[in-house]
C-alpha cells in the first residue's frame, strides 16, 4: 500500500510477507480511465491509518470527545466543507425535483435547430439532435449523481464487509480474498466495461452501478482490510477480547467505529470518479441507454461536434466537472478533519 | 530475499489462472463471434459450423479454456479472426505501448514528482490551492476530451504537432498521447507526494538535518524527498500494467497501434484468441511491476528487509 | 469496424476504367500532367477477415482488391454498367448454360498466365465447404454447389463444382443449377477473381503478399497498420494507374483520419464521419466527393414476432415511415450525404436497372397527422413503444437512430414512442439478429454486391433469403423473383423484379430510410479522384502532382 512514512515496526502483519511489517502486495493498485482517482482516494484514506491508536488517542489534555464531533466541530468551519456542501445540497435538489428550474423536457428536440447556440429561452444552445442543452444537463444531475451515489455505497458496503472479515478473522480465507482482489485489479477496467456491459440489455442504470461495484470492491476491501488489522491490535480491543467480548460485538462496537473512518473518506472521492467512468462508457457505446438523460451521454454524444458546437460538450462536462470537485474537495476535508495529525 | 520472491513468484501462478479464466468467460458470454464475420449477413450455417470447428468454438467452455491455457505454455497464443497469429499481433502492439507507457510514466516523475514536492513544501499557500484547482480538473474530465481537445488544437489549430501517430510511434510523436494518458495518473502523483512531503517535512530527520546546516536543496533532495517516494513508487509501479492496457481511449484518438487498439478491436469482433492472449500478458505485466515495486522499497528505505 | 457497418463491401472489378477512356486512357501511365511515379496515402481499416476474394465481405478489404485484381466483368465507375473484362466473350442460348471465354494476354503480376483454369479453380476454392470461404454462397447457382457445400455441414462429398468444365485454355463452361439470365452481370463481384497457383501451392505465402491480377501489385503488408501498393508496370489493361502507388494506413478511428487529411498527413479520406461533414467546406472547399452510391439503409422488422406480424401491422409499419422526417436528417444529420429514399433499390441502378423515384409513394411522405392515425388504426405500438436496435461501435448510427426516434416522438406527441437501443459491437447486434432476438424495428444497411435490381431485392425479401434478417415470407413476392429470374429478356426481368417490389411496398416489409452516398476528402495534390458507385475511391485514375 502507499504509506507516506515507511515504519520500521510491523503494523499490517500479513500472513503472506513475514519479513517487513508494510505489506507489499498492498500496492496493487488498479485503474485505467477513472483508476486514478480511486488510487488517490486509496492512498489518501491509508495515510489515515498511520495513528496507531486512532484518533482517540489524541488531545489528551482536553476532554475526550468523540471522533466524529471533533471532525465536524472542524468541517464546520472549513470553508471548502462548506461551499462542496453546498454545492452536493444544490446537485441533490435538481436531481429531486430538476422541473424547478426548468421549463422544458429533457427528450423534446427539434433537429432543425440543431447545433444552434445560446438564444432566448436556450441558455445554453442546442446540441447534435437540436435538444434543449440547459434542460438535458439539469435533468441529466439525476442520472448521474445517482450513478455516483449508489455504486459508491455498493463498493463501500461489498468492499468494508469482505475486506473488514477478511481482516479480522485472517487465515485461509484472507489469503484467497487478496488473491481474488489481485484478479480484479489486473482487469483493465475499460475492458471489463465493455465486455460486462455490452451483454446486458436492461435499460436501467442498475448494470452500469452493478459493474462499478464489481470492479470497485476491491479497492474498498484493501483498505478495510488494512484498517481493520490496524485497529485489531489496539488495546482496547484486546481489553474487550479479555473480558470475554464476542467476535461479532468485538467487531461491530470496538473495529467498525475506529476503522470506518479511511473508507468514508476513499468513498466520497470515488463517488466523483464513477461519475465520470460513465462517461467514458458512454463514450464507447456500452454506458447508459436513450431516454435516459445523463451527462455520459451528452458528453459522449456532443464529443464529435466539438469544433461546430463546442457548447454542446461544454456544458454537462462543465456540470460533470463542477460535481467530481465538489465530492472530492468533500472528501479532502473529511479527511482533513479526521487526521489528527495534519491540524 | 531469494524465499520472498520465489513465495511471491509462486502465489501468481493462482491469480494468473484466475484472472485469464475470468477474462475467458467473459469474452464468451458476450455471445456468437462468427455471427459478426459475414457482414449484414447471415452467415451460411454450414461455414459457420465450419468455422466454429476450426476455432474450437463447439467445444464446451471448459475444455476450451483448457486447451487454450495448454497452448499458451508452449507459446501458442492462437490466431486472430484475420488469419493473423496473435504473437504477431503482440510483437508489433507491445513495443509501441512500451514506448507509449515510458513516455506517460516519464511525465508523470518528472512533472507529478516536482509539482507535488512544490505543494507539498508550501501546504496551504496559493500555490498549493492552485495546483490544486488544476489536478482536480484534470481528474474530473474525461480522457477522450481532453485527447480530442488537445488533438485539435497543438494538431490542426496550431499545427505544433501531427494529430495522428504513424506506424513506427516514434518518442518524439507520443510526446502528447503520452501526456494525455498520464494526465489522470499525474494528478494523482502530484497529491501522493504532496500529501508524502508535507508530513514528512516535520519529521526529526529533516529537523537535524536542517539544523545541521546542510543546504535546503539537499534536505530537501537527499532527505526528504528520497523518503517520500516509496508510496509514489508504489504507484508508478503498479500503474505500468494499467497505463498499458487502459490505453484504449488514448490510442484511438491518437490513432496508435497498440495494446489498447488491439485488445479494442479484438473485443469488437469478439475475439476471444486475441484479447484472452493481450490480457494475459497485462496480467503477467502487472504482476511482475508490483513485484519489482516490493523489491525497490529495500533500495528507496533501508530499513526494509526481505527475508 | 468501419467496413462491417456496411454489409459487404463488393465491387472490385469496380473501378477502374471508364477514366482510361475518358482521359485518353489508352495505354503508357496516362498523358503528360503529373509525376506518374509519385504515390499517394489513403486511410483503410483492418480487414476483418483474411484478404482472400471469396472470404472478403467487407468494404476495406474490398478496397485492395479492387486495385489488385480484375474479373471477367468491371463495373464501369460512372454507370456501374457491367462492361467486359477479362472475358472476351459469355454466351449462353437458354440462361442457363453459359460459355465464357477469357481474353488472351492477361497475366498476374508474378508473371503467370491467366487462363480458363485460373478462374474454375479459384470459384472451386471458394465454393469449397472446407475453406470456409465466408462468400460461399455466390457460387451457389452454379450445378454442384451442394454437393461441396452442403447445406448441413456433412462432410462434401465432391471437391469440384460439377458444373464448371474447362473447354480449352482460355474456354470454360458454366452450368447453373437454374434459369438467371443475369448472371454474367455479377461476375464482376470479387468473389469470381481468378487466383494464381501460388495461391494453391503457397497459400500462407500467399496471404502474407497477396499477387493478383490488377493494376496494383501490392509491395509491403504490415497487418494491422499498412499495405503499400505500387503500380504495376506489366499491367496488361486499359485502366491502368496513373500514379506510382498508393500507401494504406489502417486508422483506429475515422474521424482521427479526417484530421490527419486536414493536418495534411493524409491524401485521401473516403469516409468523412458524419460529425465532421459541416466542417468539409470550410476545410477542403471543392476537394470534397459527394457521389451517388450502391447503398440503401432501412429500418427491418422482427416478423417472427406475433406483435409485428399480425393484421394491423402493416399500418403501423407505415404510419412509422411516415413519421420519420427524412428531408431533415439527411439535411442537418448527414449534410446532404444521404438522399430520402422513395424506393427500395438504389438510383445507381438508373432507371433502366429498375430504380423508380417516388415508387414508394405516400407511405414515404413525412405527415404526422397520417401517421398518427395509420399506427392508431393499425392498433397501436405493439407495447407502447419502439426500440430500434442498432450497433454503436461505429459513430454515425447512434445519431441517426437518435433522430428518427425523436422525429417519431415528436409527429406522435409521445417522448417515449421510440428509443434507440444500442447494441455494444457489430458482432454481438449480429448475433443477436441470427438469434431472432429483436422485439423491434432494427436498422439494416444494404450495399450492392453488382449494379441489379435483383441484388436489392432477393437477399433481403425473399423467404430465408441469407440477408432476410427479419424473416419475412410472402408468396407472391417469392414467385415473382423466380419468374424474373427466369426471363431472358432483360428489361422484361426489371419489370418483374419491379411487380416483385410493389408486394414489398404494399406490405412495407422495411422502412426505406435513405440512399447513402460515398463521401471523400483529398489533399490538394490529387487530381481526377472520385469514387465509384460503391463508394470506393477508383484509385487508378488518381493523379498526383
Amino acid at each position: 500500500m502507499p504509506e507516506p512514512t515507511p515504519e520500521p515496526e510491523p503494523r499490517l502483519p500479513d500472513a503472506h510477507v513475514p519479513g517487513p511489517a508494510r505489506t507489499p502486495q498492498e500496492g496493487a493498485i488498479a485503474d485505467t480511465g477513472a483508476g486514478g482517482t480511486m488510487d488517490l482516494a486509496t492512498a489518501e484514506g491509508e495515510s489515515l491509518e498511520k495513528t496507531p491508536g486512532g484518533p482517540l488517542g489524541t488531545g489528551p489534555a482536553e476532554k475526550p470527545r468523540s471522533l466524529w464531533s471533533d471532525a465536524w466541530r472542524d468541517l464546520r468551519r472549513n470553508p471548502v466543507f462548506i461551499v462542496s456542501g453546498l454545492i452536493i445540497l444544490f446537485l441533490v435538489f435538481i436531481s429531486l425535483w430538476p422541473g424547478a428550474i426548468t421549463w422544458m423536457s429533457p427528450l423534446k428536440c427539434d433537429l432543425a435547430k440543431a447545433q444552434e447556440g445560446s438564444q432566448p429561452g436556450h441558455p445554453f444552445g442546442f446540441d447534435g439532435q437540436g435538444c434543449d442543452v440547459y434542460t438535458r444537463t439539469v435533468y441529466g444531475a439525476r442520472t448521474s449523481v445517482s450513478v455516483g451515489v449508489c455504486a459508491t455505497l455498493g463498493v463501500a458496503l461489498l468492499g468494508s464487509v469482505l475486506g473488514g472479515l477478511a481482516g479480522f478473522f485472517g487465515g485461509a480465507g484472507d489469503s484467497v480474498l487478496s488473491r481474488i482482489t489481485d484478479i480484479f485489479f489486473a482487469i483493465p477496467v475499460v475492458l471489463g466495461g465493455l465486455v460486462l456491459l455490452s451483454v446486458v440489455t436492461s435499460n436501467t442504470i442498475w448494470p452500469v452501478i452493478g459493474f462499478m461495484v464489481l470492479l470497485g470492491w476491491p479497492q474498498i476491501s484493501r483498505i478495510a482490510r488494512g484498517s481493520v488489522i490496524t485497529a485489531k491490535q489496539n488495546d482496547y480491543v484486546q481489553a474487550a477480547r479479555a473480558l470475554g467480548a464476542s467476535n461479532s460485538r468485538i467487531l461491530l462496537r470496538h473495529i467498525a467505529p475506529n476503522a470506518v473512518a479511511p473508507v468514508i473518506v476513499v468513498a466520497t472521492i470515488a463517488l466523483g470518479t464513477y461519475i465520470s467512468l460513465e462517461a467514458t462508457l458512454s463514450y464507447l457505446g456500452v454506458g447508459l441507454k436513450p431516454p435516459r438523460v445523463s451527462w455520459g451521454i451528452d458528453i459522449s454524444a456532443a464529443s464529435p461536434y466539438i469544433r461546430n458546437a463546442p457548447h454542446a460538450l461544454l456544458w454537462p462536462s462543465g456540470a460533470l466537472a463542477v460535481t467530481v470537485l465538489a465530492f472530492i474537495m468533500l472528501g479532502d476535508a473529511v479527511r482533513d478533519a479526521l487526521d489528527p495529525k495534519l491540524r | 530475499m531469494g524465499r520472498y520472491v520465489i513465495r511471491r513468484l509462486l502465489q501468481m501462478i493462482p491469480v494468473f489462472i484466475g484472472a485469464t479464466l475470468l477474462i475467458f468467460l467473459m469474452v464468451n458470454v458476450m455471445g456468437d463471434p462468427i455471427a459478426g464475420l459475414c457482414g449484414d449477413r447471415q452467415c451460411d450455417p454450414a461455414t459457420a459450423a465450419q468455422l466454429e470447428k476450426e476455432f474450437g468454438l463447439d467445444k464446451p467452455v471448459w475444455q476450451q479454456y483448457l486447451t487454450y491455457m495448454g497452448n499458451v505454455f508452449t507459446g501458442d497464443f492462437g490466431t486472430a479472426f484475420n488469419g493473423q497469429p496473435v504473437t504477431e499481433l503482440m510483437a508489433t502492439a507491445f513495443p509501441v505501448t512500451i514506448r507509449l507507457t515510458l513516455v506517460a510514466i516519464f511525465f508523470e516523475i518528472v512533472i507529478g514528482i516536482t509539482l507535488g514536492v512544490v505543494t507539498g513544501l508550501r501546504r496551504g499557500r496559493p500555490v498549493d490551492t492552485s495546483v490544486l484547482l488544476l489536478t482536480l480538473v484534470v481528474i474530473s474530465v474525461p480522457t477522450f476530451v481532453t485527447g480530442l481537445l488537445l488533438q485539435l488544437l497543438l494538431g490542426v489549430e496550431w499545427g505544433w504537432i501531427k494529430p495522428s501517430v504513424s506506424t513506427d510511434a516514434t518518442f518524439g510523436e507520443l510526446i502528447v498521447p503520452g501526456l494525455v494518458l498520464a494526465s489522470v495518473s499525474l494528478a494523482y502523483v502530484t497529491r501522493l507526494t504532496r500529501t508524502s512531503i508535507a508530513e514528512n517535512k516535520r519529521s526529526d530527520y529533516v529537523r537535524t538535518a536542517v539544523a545541521k546546516g546542510l543546504p535546503h536543496r539537499r534536505v530537501v533532495t537527499r532527505h526528504l524527498l528520497r523518503n517520500s517516494l516509496i508510496p509514489v513508487v508504489t504507484f508508478i509501479g503498479t500503474d505500468i500494467g494499467a497505463l498499458m492496457g487502459g490505453a484504449i481511449v488514448t490510442e484511438r484518438i491518437f490513432n496508435i497501434h497498440g495494446v489498447g487498439y488491439q485488445l479494442y478491436q479484438g473485443i469488437l469482433r469478439q475475439n476471444t484468441q486475441t484479447v484472452v492472449g493481450f490480457v494475459t500478458v497485462l496480467v503477467l505485466v502487472f504482476l511482475v511491476a508490483n513485484l519489482l515495486v516490493d523489491l525497490l522499497y529495500a533500495v528507496l528505505d533501508p530499513r526494509i528487509r526481505y527475508a | 469496424m468501419r467496413g462491417a457497418t456496411h454489409a459487404k463491401w463488393v465491387a472490385c472489378a469496380a473501378a477502374v476504367a471508364l477514366v482510361a477512356t475518358a482521359c485518353g486512357g489508352g495505354s503508357d501511365s496516362g498523358g503528360g500532367g503529373g509525376d506518374g511515379g509519385a504515390t499517394l496515402s489513403s486511410s483503410w481499416g483492418d480487414p476483418q477477415n483474411p484478404l482472400e476474394p471469396a472470404n472478403t465481405n467487407e468494404v476495406q478489404g474490398g478496397k485492395v482488391l479492387s486495385m489488385i485484381f480484375r474479373g471477367l466483368k468491371r463495373y464501369n465507375p460512372e454507370t456501374a454498367a457491367a462492361e467486359d473484362w477479362l472475358a472476351e466473350k459469355i454466351d449462353t442460348t437458354d440462361s442457363q448454360n453459359f460459355t465464357i471465354t477469357v481474353k488472351d494476354g492477361w497475366t498476374f503480376s508474378n508473371g503467370e498466365k491467366v487462363t480458363a483454369k485460373s478462374f474454375v479453380d479459384a470459384w472451386n476454392y471458394g465454393a469449397g465447404l472446407k475453406n470456409n470461404q465466408k462468400n460461399a454462397y455466390f457460387f451457389e447457382y452454379i450445378d454442384g454447389y451442394t454437393k461441396t457445400h452442403p447445406d448441413d455441414g456433412s462432410a462434401p462429398s465432391a471437391g469440384t463444382l460439377s458444373g464448371l468444365k474447362i473447354v480449352d485454355e482460355m474456354t470454360f463452361t458454366v452450368k447453373l443449377k437454374q434459369k438467371f439470365s443475369s448472371f454474367p452481370d455479377t461476375l464482376g463481384y470479387a468473389a469470381f477473381a481468378p487466383l494464381p497457383q501460388t495461391f494453391f501451392t503457397d497459400h500462407a505465402g500467399w496471404l502474407k503478399k497477396p499477387v493478383g491480377n490488377g493494376p496494383y501489385a501490392i509491395d509491403s503488408y504490415t497487418k494491422g497498420s499498412q499495405m503499400v501498393l505500387k503500380k504495376w508496370d506489366g499491367y496488361p489493361g486499359e485502366d491502368k494507374a496513373q500514379n506510382g502507388g498508393v500507401t494504406l494506413k489502417v486508422y483506429t478511428d475515422n474521424n482521427t483520419a479526417y484530421t490527419d487529411l486536414i493536418a495534411g498527413n493524409l491524401d485521401l479520406v473516403d469516409d468523412v464521419p458524419a460529425a465532421q461533414l459541416k466542417n468539409v467546406e470550410n476545410d477542403l472547399g471543392d476537394r470534397y466527393l459527394n457521389t451517388p452510391a450502391g447503398i440503401i439503409q432501412t429500418l427491418a422488422f422482427p416478423f417472427y414476432d406475433p406483435d409485428w406480424n399480425k393484421s394491423g401491422s402493416d399500418k403501423v409499419r407505415t404510419g412509422l415511415s411516415r413519421a420519420i422526417d427524412r428531408d431533415q436528417i439527411t439535411k442537418t444529420i448527414f449534410q446532404d450525404t444521404r438522399t430520402p429514399a422513395t424506393d427500395w433499390t438504389s438510383p445507381v441502378l438508373g432507371e433502366e436497372g429498375g430504380f423508380k423515384e417516388g415508387f414508394c409513394g405516400d407511405a414515404c411522405d413525412y405527415d404526422p397527422e397520417e401517421a398518427k392515425k395509420l399506427i392508431e388504426e393499425g392498433g397501436g405500438l405493439p407495447g407502447g413503444q419502439v426500440k430500434i436496435t442498432y450497433n454503436a461501435d461505429t459513430g454515425s448510427h447512434k445519431q441517426w437512430v437518435d433522430a428518427v426516434c425523436n422525429s417519431i416522438n415528436n409527429a406522435l406527441d409521445n417522448e417515449k414512442a421510440c428509443v434507440g437501443n444500442p447494441v455494444g459491437t457489430f458482432a454481438d447486434f449480429r448475433s443477436q439478429i441470427g438469434d431472432q432476438k429483436m422485439t423491434g424495428p432494427f436498422r439494416a444497411g444494404w450495399q450492392m454486391d453488382y449494379p441489379l435490381i435483383q441484388n436489392f431485392l432477393q437477399p433481403l425479401y425473399y423467404t430465408n433469403a441469407s440477408s432476410n434478417d427479419g424473416k419475412w415470407s410472402n408468396e407472391d413476392f417469392d414467385s415473382l423473383v423466380d419468374k424474373a429470374n427466369a426471363e431472358t429478356d432483360i428489361a422484361e426481368a426489371v419489370k418483374t423484379f419491379q411487380q416483385a417490389e410493389e408486394v414489398v411496398r404494399d406490405n412495407m416489409a422495411a422502412i426505406p430510410l435513405w440512399y447513402q452516398n460515398g463521401s471523400a476528402g483529398y489533399a490538394e495534390r490529387l487530381s481526377d479522384v472520385r469514387l465509384n458507385p460503391f463508394s470506393v475511391p477508383v484509385y487508378e485514375e488518381i493523379k498526383v502532382g
